[in-house]
């Protein structure tokens, strides 16, 4: 069986993660950018992972273990947002919450 | 084998990455990350991960990623409209940083050029993993759930009505 | 007993100083003069009763009051120490000053300020008798300072007045200048010496320098003793600075006879002379200090020839009697010296509080030009007003007379001077008696003499003037200073005038306190005799004739013409304000304005404040244009700061972890 070099499993990480960012950066759509958002944790995490399988250790594991957690709970909250956002301005467009500018 | 099943897996979560930025409706790429998510899946259990990979679906695709379903629904949302972009910098911006940015992590990564993965006896078990959880890192495991009552406690505040 | 006398005047003070806006002005004037009084019978109490019936080398009284000073080798108390020099001292301040108090309840009678001037008058009172009593340097020279700055309230009590304010500021700012030198003087008494105290300095001074320093020798007793001098010149109203002390008069009245004529102004002679050892052991700061008390004497004799208001002219006098006490102390006559200032405050003081009545009655009028022909109006006025100008005329067998032929004897006789000088300077101080007969009858004549030039109806361009003789209150302490004008000289009577029998009671009783005049080496001359009594009496003969003769001619001249105009150069002080403006206090005024304040104070140090403030600013206003509000701008910041975290990381290299 052949194995497969890290720098593949790094590689894909890091398109998915620039595949996020643009995400982020595209959208006007507030839950839009917080997919592309979970796409960049999800990145991470398989960088996570590939490292502590490379390096056999488990903290990688325990890492994405724990970020996921996080991710659950800004999932959360942030949709909270956005649904508070949504109910004031029947909008989710967030060039439009541009309340906090000087 | 192994590299067919990296590639067909790695190449889905690549194309639905793409499909997430590409859809103009929120619905239709909550879906396409869906597949990304499923896709991983896949790529942790060829790294041994068995034990994140049971986690990522339960949590992250049968919870998290429902949940953005919901409010998707919820809230009704149309399909965004493409004339509307006032601020088409944003656009113009966003790939060059992004393939910055890539090309960033790639320099980094090459470094472990040619370093295989070793094969052999997995070490993400479920076993081992639960082990470590309860001894060494039982603090932060502790204040995770502490963490999820918070958000939980913090959601239902933010959204009630009135 | 000595922390009660000097204590007494500073509670009222601060009595009537907070409670006195609501009480009447008979309370006021009786705790006023009550502490004064008060003060005045305890230092009866201890130099009679105590201090007097002690054998001369034990007058001393020492009482320590408390700790105040403890710095490293600085260490200064407050202690208050009685000799015969405090001792006279306190017996004359309290004395004239209670009576001037007295006369102060009437003349200030209905001034809106009555509260705050007897306040501040018995403030003076405590910080004299502080300066006075002081053990040490310091303390004096916070009671140096206090009746400075009391000076200042006073002058400056119609402060609703441009120029009074102004005058106040002009002593203040003069004195300063003094004090100066002064304080110059302490720091190196206490570099020199390690201490401050009195007995100490004087008995190292007596200990390390048995010999004065040379002639011409510019040494560190020198040194010292000039630049406490310079202290003097300010204080007492002596070149060059004693400019201050005319425009003094926009004070009221009683302020001009206390404090700048009896009291105040004698601090300059009262600390050289309780630095006599350090003196007389510095030849020639001593015959600077003659010189400049001569000079000064004769100078302000000619400009009071000259002067118009009444005020002005016992001002000039003023200074030209302390000239003579200071040229009574570069003599080496230190006991002649505060003769003269004792029977000064007595008949200068009387002076003043009759010009004070005069003014009163003719609804404060100051200008000789308006008056005349008072002697009826205001007998009581007139006639002690007599006994004064005899007085400090210096006829016999009047006060001044005794004292100041005292002087002039001394100073003819002086063993400290070089050679021609004591005579040169006598001569100086015979020419200022006949000045001073001839101003003071000028005074006397266009005052109380001839024709009334003030207006007894109301005519067009004046109100009506009744002048009546002032009420008792004020009249008694102008009785009481007359008699001691007449009499207060018998007690320094010099022996001469017995044949040597019956000394001069003063003398001895001061002596004890003072230091023995030096000898300069001009007079070393081996062989040289004693001038004797013959000299002394021939001396004070011509002296009194002079005086005699410029009294009846200056009597006749003005009695003809009392309008007589005066020489223009007397008349404005020989310009010496102007040339004091001109030469210090424009370039002064000129350099703060433009370099200090334009260029320091608006350019750099403004310009530095509200520089950083622009600074800020501007900044914050470039900043801010990262606050768009835009979320995904925000997103693109953080991006862009991850960009070079990472490529911090792929050009720099951080470290990777080991396998």
């Amino acid at each position: 069986m052949t194995t497969i070099p890290i720098s593949w499993y790094l590689a894909v990480a890091a398109v998915l993660f620039t595949i996020g960012t643009v995400t982020v950066f595209v959208k006007r759509n507030a839950i839009a950018m917080l997919l592309g958002i979970e796409l960049m944790l999800n990145a991470a995490n398989l960088t996570a992972v590939t490292f502590s399988s490379y390096f056999r250790e488990l903290a990688g594991q325990i890492l994405v273990f724990f970020v996921m957690v996080v991710a659950a709970a800004e999932a959360a909250v942030g949709l909270a947002i956005i649904v508070l956002l949504f109910r004031h301005r029947e909008t989710l467009n967030v060039d439009e919450a541009q309340l906090l500018k000087l | 084998m192994e590299r067919a099943l990296f590639l067909s897996f790695a190449l889905t979560a690549i194309v639905a990455a793409l499909n997430v930025l590409w859809r103009r409706h929120p619905l239709h790429s909550a879906l396409a990350l869906l597949v990304v998510l499923g896709a991983l899946t896949g790529l942790y259990i060829l790294l041994g991960a068995y034990f994140l990979a049971v986690v990522q679906v339960i949590i992250y695709a049968g919870a998290i990623l429902v949940l953005f379903l919901f409010v998707i629904m919820l809230l009704n949302i149309r399909a965004e409209e493409a004339r509307l972009e006032r601020r088409p910098i944003f656009r113009w911006l966003a790939v060059p940083f992004a393939l910055l940015l890539g090309a960033e992590i790639v320099y980094l990564v090459r470094v472990f050029e040619e370093n295989p993965i070793p094969s052999g006896t997995s070490i993400g078990v479920t076993e081992a993993v639960g082990r470590e959880l309860f001894t060494t890192y039982l603090l932060p495991f502790e204040i995770t759930s502490i963490v999820i009552l918070i958000a939980i406690l913090g959601a239902v505040v933010l959204a009630r009505r009135g | 007993m000595l922390k009660a006398l000097v204590l007494s005047p500073l509670i009222a003070a601060g009595i009537i100083g907070v409670f006195g806006r609501r009480w009447s002005e008979r309370l006021i004037a009786a705790i006023g003069c009550g502490s004064v009084g008060l003060s005045m019978l305890l230092a009866f109490r201890i130099v009679f009763g105590d201090l007097w019936s002690r054998p001369p080398e034990e007058r001393v009284i020492w009482e320590p009051f408390f700790s105040w000073i403890e710095s490293g080798p600085l260490r200064v108390a407050w202690g208050f120490h009685l000799d015969a020099l405090s001792g006279v001292y306190i017996l004359f301040v309290t004395f004239v000053g209670f009576w001037i108090h007295v006369f102060a309840v009437g003349y200030m009678r209905g001034d809106p300020g009555y509260a705050r001037f007897f306040a501040y008058m018995n403030l003076f009172m405590f910080m004299m008798l502080v300066l006075v009593l002081a053990d040490n340097f310091l303390v004096m020279f916070v009671g140096w300072e206090g009746v400075g700055l009391c000076s200042y309230l006073l002058i400056g009590h119609y402060f609703d007045r441009a120029y009074a304010a102004s005058a106040a500021k002009k002593a203040f700012l003069v004195n300063r200048i003094g004090d100066f030198g002064f304080a110059l003087g302490i720091i190196l008494i206490f570099a020199t010496f390690g201490t401050l105290r009195f007995s100490e300095v004087m008995g190292a001074i007596a200990m390390q320098f048995p010999e004065p320093e040379g002639w011409g020798e510019i040494g560190v007793l020198t040194t010292i003793a000039l630049l406490l001098f310079v202290g003097a010149t300010g204080k007492s109203a002596q070149i060059p600075l004693y400019v201050w002390l005319p425009d003094a008069m926009a004070g009221p009245t009683p302020v001009s006879a206390l404090i700048h004529a009896a009291t105040m102004v004698t601090a300059g002679v009262y600390m050289i002379a309780r630095c006599s050892e350090l003196y007389a052991r510095s030849l020639t700061a001593l015959f600077v200090i003659a010189v400049i008390g001569a000079a000064t004497a004769l100078l302000a004799a000619t400009i009071g020839l000259a002067q118009w208001n009444i005020k002005k002219v016992l001002a000039y006098s003023t200074i030209s009697q302390l000239g003579y006490m200071f040229l009574a102390c570069g003599a080496g006559a230190f006991s002649a010296a505060i003769f003269h200032v004792v029977t000064h405050a007595f008949f200068k003081a009387l002076l003043f509080l009759g010009a004070g009545s005069v003014i009163v009655a003719l609804h404060h009028e100051e200008d000789m030009r308006r008056m005349g022909g008072l002697k009826r109006a205001l007998p009581i006025t007139y006639r002690t007003m007599l006994c004064g100008w005899l007085a400090i005329a210096g006829l016999p067998p009047f006060a001044g007379f005794f004292s100041k032929d005292e002087i002039l004897w001394r100073t003819w006789t002086s063993p400290a001077l070089p050679e021609p000088w004591g005579r040169v300077l006598w001569m100086l101080g015979w020419a200022t008696a006949i000045l001073t007969a001839a101003y003071m009858t000028r005074l006397m004549v266009l005052t109380f003499e001839g024709e009334e030039r003030f207006a007894r109806h109301a005519g067009e361009m004046a109100h009506a003037v009744v002048p009546r003789e002032s009420p008792p209150v004020m009249t008694i302490p102008l009785l009481v200073l007359a008699v001691l004008s007449v009499v207060g000289g018998w007690i320094g009577i010099s022996e001469a005038y017995t044949g040597g029998r019956i000394p001069n009671a003063f003398e001895q009783f001061v002596r004890p306190a003072l230091a023995r005049a030096p000898m300069h080496p001009d007079h070393l001359v081996a062989g040289a005799s004693e001038p004797g009594h013959d000299l002394e009496l021939g001396l004070a003969a011509a002296t009194a004739l002079a005086v005699l003769l410029a009294l009846v001619w200056a009597r006749r001249v003005y009695q003809r013409d009392p309008l007589r105009p005066a020489p223009r150069l007397l008349e404005n002080k020989y310009y010496v304000d102007e040339i004091y403006d001109a030469l210090f206090v424009r370039p002064i005024v000129r350099g703060s304005t433009v370099l200090l304040w334009k260029v320091f104070d608006v350019a750099i140090i403004d310009g530095a404040v509200n520089g950083v403030a622009s600074a800020v600013a501007a900044c914050a206003a470039v900043l801010r244009r990262v606050q768009t509000g835009l979320v995904r701008g925000y997103v693109v910041m953080i991006l862009i700061g991850a960009l070079i975290v990472l490529g911090y990381f792929v050009f720099v290299g951080g470290q990777l972890p080991a396998r």
